[in-house]
């Protein structure tokens, strides 16, 4: 009893608050995004979607309580094995798994499906917050980084060999965490040239990125650096780094070319130009933005959105469940949920940095970072500014196994936070 | 080092979160083209059925039939055999070619028309094979209807509204497809018949497939039906006109004078209207654009004729008022430069009106114009005219009477500066402008003035802008300007000797024996209008009875030679059969029937069929009019 008021007392409840609010307007978006209204959809009807999210939001409901009845350090300890049963399913995927929509990412069990990808998040940030909290491993060296992006690249790998790259991709969001806990600077910027230059080579041709790279390097050299460093060991320092960027650069046109699948290469020109493909790869992104933009500023009304429902926009109440929040409650609506998850997310880090335990901060760390890299992708790809990769917007899409991932993702993190003031030193 | 590092982190959200909230803020407020593009709502017209057209006694002259219109979407257009698929539609492969081609120019995504107007039976014949052909579509819609071949240019037609008519429309009511009034009444009533096109609007799934009303129907609008126009029109006379002016060019206007309103109005050759009701519109258009006798000039609003002789009736008129003669003025026939047809002695303005005597008028119209104390001859001519001006225009010469039909012609009624301008200032009299005097010379009316002219001597004085509409939906008046009076400022007392002569000219005077109608005392003034193109215009006008007149009528026969012979018989059988209901002068009514006048007519060298084409300048009208004047004729002399 005594430990359940702890809970109660303890528990961020601003969080909670907020978590709830995503929950139910999702729920409300989803139905909406379901709705026929040539014959009335009810809420609470399991035959449609928006009943069965209701189902896995009372689920998720349970776990919530499991979550928090079981002791914090259950976590941190069996952190190793919920990692190896999330490998272990991840492999089993791809002996087993169903074939749905292209990829063979599903466990059918009975009527419902469940996506081993989404829990191997869950698996992998434990597994890393454990790992890079020891105190005998240092991010700074060349063989714990290898151990660390060793633990992050096997579950990418067996999901990309499941065909489901866009999960596989949120891994990248570890980066955060291994950031804030101490990996040298040079891998995160070697991350934001690489991604800026990738951005750069969609638009203009490898040889006037060259160009521009030798003007930036003399420039440096001429007028950033000290008169003492203009010596001949710095001319070849520049020239490697400028060297590699420019081959990176010319490398990302031949990925694109000739590495890249077609339906990959064709989401990246859309993303550009959405209209030189109206009716195929493009016709996703122009659909969704039509529906952001004919919401206005106060939007259609609930149920009164038209251009999602009726299949214009693909994926309406999974991927795409943002159109449907802007089209029915426009500008206001949509702003409101990105301020949502923004303010989740820096509450996250919050709670995050005043942990006692560095396990429960970098954990606190996986959560923000895995939020983000849904953020950033989901609404990105909804308004034209991302690639389109189909990755849910979290606790708003429609979905079972990403509804419970990542309630358990979170209140794994508030657990931790709750038990906060009977931890007593940080390690 | 590593606890300044959550700063960046928070900065990388917040800098994310604000890229979002800017690119939303963009998307969905400053910009406005995501929400224009938007496809899921389809606004369907719904387009009301237009007003139907009855005659005075609540006869159809005008109603709609249920047709189909095929549309076709060039994008979703599947089409594996052209070839049957032409069969089944009964067009060539070239039609379908260029039918196609004009769709794909107007959208590739949107349906456009592409076949208009099929009957119900051609639908149902082309309905099954059409499931076979993704892409088409039909919309019922309506064409007009005919209950009998006359009346084409009085009523008008309708069609498709012309790219450069929706450039110019005031008011963005028509789009691309909608049907418009184009000439006649269905031009001038256009607003009232079209009625209020309503709109739907409609869900639709991204397969174009209707998915219930958007907001429940809120904002939609309901059709309101056209107005049905109740005219004026005597079917039965209007029919009878017709045959009689079978074989003829020309014009008849029959008017009830106490009311302006149209009894009967014919330009002669004429066509079917039911020709410019199908979707052979501009194959027929052109068929008849090219015949010589130009079938689609509305003679009777448009014609521009001398008046001859008919105008003495108003030189009389104005004459007396001005005091210039009085009704007993005598006038030796010296002097004057044209002859007289030869006839007894005159006894003043009844029996110059009764033999049409040229230098009576000519003398009349003299001291009309120098009835002033000016001594210079120019300066008296301009006074005079001025002053015969202001007169002659209030009988509705030189300016539009306001008839409810487009395109009525002014004619010309020279004034003083008219002359001053083709003669120069001061350097004109009455020597060079007295030709007017017995309606010949730069007077131009059209036939309906002349009518208007005639129902004004039987009103001894005024008249009310002739209209063909007298009622227009549920309101049972015609449109305000024709309830007005408008006077032509010459004393009633004046009118009875012009009618006097106008009722001995019938009886014993211009007008050929045969057209004095037993028991209808019929005033008539025979005209002889004079063109460079061959024979002369035969002009009749007239009305009956002499005294509480019904009817009020002009006649025009394009060169049938002198007034009285053509025109006259005509005038007369109508007033017959208006009043009587039916006519005695069964030997009489056929003769002039048969009458043919085409030959007489010159064809313009403009008109003429080139040679290349090696076909002989036709003689006789085109088949189809000729065989709609036969059956209509037919119809007319088996009705008991």
């Amino acid at each position: 009893m005594a430990r359940n008021e702890h809970i109660t007392q303890n528990i961020d409840w601003l969080t909670v608050l907020i978590y709830a609010a995503c929950v139910t307007m999702g729920l409300f978006n989803v139905y909406a995004a379901v709705y026929n209204p040539e014959e009335q959809t009810k809420l609470f009807d399991l035959s449609n979607n928006a009943g069965r999210q209701l189902m896995f939001i009372g689920s998720a409901g349970f776990l919530i309580i499991a979550i928090l009845v079981i002791d914090h350090k259950f976590w941190e300890a069996f952190a190793p094995i919920i990692y190896g049963i999330c490998i272990f399913l991840l492999l089993a995927v791809l002996v087993i798994g169903s074939d749905i929509n292209g990829s063979k990412s599903w466990i059918k069990i009975g009527s419902f499906s469940l996506q081993p990808a989404e829990f191997a998040k869950l698996g992998t940030a434990l597994m890393i917050s454990k790992f890079i909290t020891q105190p005998s491993v240092n991010l700074t060296k060349f063989r714990d980084l290898l151990l660390t992006a060793g633990i992050i690249i096997l579950p990418m790998l067996l999901i990309i060999l499941s065909k489901e790259t866009g999960c596989a991709l949120v891994f990248a969001s570890f980066m955060v965490v291994l950031y804030r806990e101490g990996i040298p600077g040079i891998y995160p910027s070697i991350l934001l040239i690489a991604i800026t230059l990738f951005i750069l080579s969609l638009f203009f041709s490898p040889l006037y990125i060259s160009l521009g790279l030798v003007v930036l390097a003399v420039i440096i050299f001429r007028f950033v650096l000290p008169r003492y460093d203009r010596n001949r060991k710095t001319i070849i320092n520049l020239s490697v780094i400028f060297g590699a960027m420019m081959l990176f650069s010319a490398s990302v046109d031949f990925l694109i070319k000739n590495v890249l699948q077609p339906h990959h290469r064709k989401r990246i020109e859309v993303l550009i130009d959405p209209k030189a493909d109206p009716m195929g790869k493009g016709w996703n992104v122009i659909q969704s933005k039509i529906a952001i933009g004919s919401g206005r500023l106060w939007g259609k009304g609930f149920l009164d959105g038209t251009q999602t429902k009726f299949n214009f926009v693909p994926e309406q109440h999974t991927d795409f469940i943002f159109c449907t929040i802007g089209e029915e409650h426009g500008f206001v609506g949509s702003a409101a949920v990105v301020l949502l998850i923004l303010g989740l997310m820096c509450r996250l880090i919050f709670l995050a940095e005043r942990q006692r335990t560095r396990f429960a901060r970098a954990y606190g760390y996986c959560v923000a970072g895995i939020l983000f890299f849904h953020f950033l992708v989901n609404i990105g790809m909804t308004i034209g500014l991302m690639v389109v990769i189909g990755i849910p917007l979290p606790f708003f899409s429609y979905g079972g196994s990403s509804m419970w991932a990542f309630t358990i993702l979170l209140f794994i993190f508030l657990k931790l936070d709750a038990q906060r003031p009977f931890t007593l030193s940080r390690t | 080092m590593s606890e300044n590092r959550k700063f960046f982190v928070y900065g990388l959200f917040v800098l994310v979160g604000i890229i979002y909230l800017i690119r939303l803020l963009y998307l969905q407020v400053l910009d406005n083209t995501y929400e224009t593009a938007s496809n899921s709502i389809r606004a369907i017209p719904d387009v009301p059925m237009r007003g139907q057209v009855y005659d005075r006694y609540g006869n159809l002259i005008v109603y709609n039939t249920l047709v189909y219109d095929l549309h076709v979407t060039p994008n979703k257009l599947k089409v594996a055999d052209t070839l049957a698929l032409c069969n089944a539609l009964s067009i060539t492969r070239a039609e379908f070619d260029s039918l196609m081609k004009a769709a794909k120019v107007y959208s590739r995504k949107k349906p456009s028309l592409f076949l208009r107007q099929l009957s119900k039976e051609d639908f149902a014949h082309i309905q099954d094979v059409l499931v076979d052909y993704p892409g088409f579509e039909y919309v019922k819609s309506s064409v007009r209807t005919y209950s009998a071949p006359t009346l084409a240019h009085a009523l008008g037609y309708v069609s498709e509204v012309s790219q450069k008519q929706l450039d110019t429309q005031e008011y963005p009511y028509y789009r691309q497809g909608d049907l418009m009034g184009q000439s006649g009444l269905e031009k001038f009533y256009e607003e009232y018949l079209r009625g209020q096109r309503g709109v739907r609007y409609v869900m639709q799934d991204v397969n174009g497939v209707a998915k219930g009303p958007w907001k429940g129907g809120e904002l939609d609008t309901i059709a309101q039906a056209g107005q049905n126009l109740y005219t004026s029109i005597d079917l039965e006379i209007q029919q009878y006109v017709d045959s009689l002016m079978q074989g003829k060019a020309g014009a008849v206007v029959a008017i009830e004078p106490s009311s302006g309103e149209v009894l009967a109005i014919t330009s002669a050759p004429s066509y079917d209207p039911a020709l410019f009701a199908t979707r052979d519109f501009s194959k027929n258009y052109a068929k008849l654009a090219l015949n010589p006798y130009r079938p689609l000039l509305n003679r009777a609003v448009m014609g521009s004729y001398r008046p001859g002789s008919t105008f003495k009736t108003v030189q009389a008129l104005v004459a007396m008022q001005e005091g210039a003669i009085s009704p007993g003025s005598i006038f030796s026939h010296a002097g004057a430069p044209m002859k007289c047809h030869g006839h007894g002695g005159l006894s003043g303005v009844h029996s110059a009106i009764q033999w049409s005597c040229n230098p009576y008028f000519y003398h009349v119209f003299r001291r009309m114009i120098y009835a002033n104390t000016e001594k210079n001859t120019f300066k008296a001519s301009a006074m005079g005219l001025r002053k015969w001006h202001d007169y002659t225009q209030k009988f509705g010469f030189g300016q539009k009477l306001g008839i409810d039909l487009p395109s009525e012609a002014k004619g010309i009624l020279p004034d003083v500066e008219y002359y001053d301008k083709r003669l120069g200032k001061k350097s004109w009299r009455f020597g060079q402008i007295y030709s007017m005097s017995i309606g010949e010379g730069d007077l131009l009316i059209t036939p309906l003035k002349l009518a208007n002219l005639a129902a004004t001597i039987a009103n001894r004085g005024w008249y009310i802008a002739p209209h063909l509409v007298k009622g227009i939906g549920k309101n049972d008046n015609p449109l305000p300007e024709f309830k007005q009076r408008h006077e032509t400022g010459v004393d009633r007392r004046y009118f009875e000797p012009v009618v006097d002569g106008m009722e001995m000219a019938v009886v014993r005077g211009t007008v050929s024996r045969g057209a004095i109608i037993p028991d209808i005392v019929m005033c008539g003034k025979t005209g002889t209008s004079q063109n460079k193109k061959g024979k002369d215009h035969s002009i009749f006008i007239a009305f009956a009875p002499k005294y509480n007149p019904k009817i009020a009528i002009a006649v025009f026969v394009e060169n049938a030679g002198f007034g009285g012979f053509a025109a006259a018989p005509v005038a007369s059988l109508v007033i017959e059969k208006y009043i009587k209901r039916h006519v005695d002068r069964k030997a009489y009514e056929q003769e002039w029937m048969n009458k043919n006048f085409l030959q007489n007519v010159i064809i313009p060298k403009s008109q003429l069929p080139k040679p290349k084409e090696q076909k002989p300048a036709p003689t006789k009208p085109e088949a189809t009019i000729v065989n709609r004047d036969k059956a209509a004729f037919n119809k007319l002399t088996e009705a008991p």
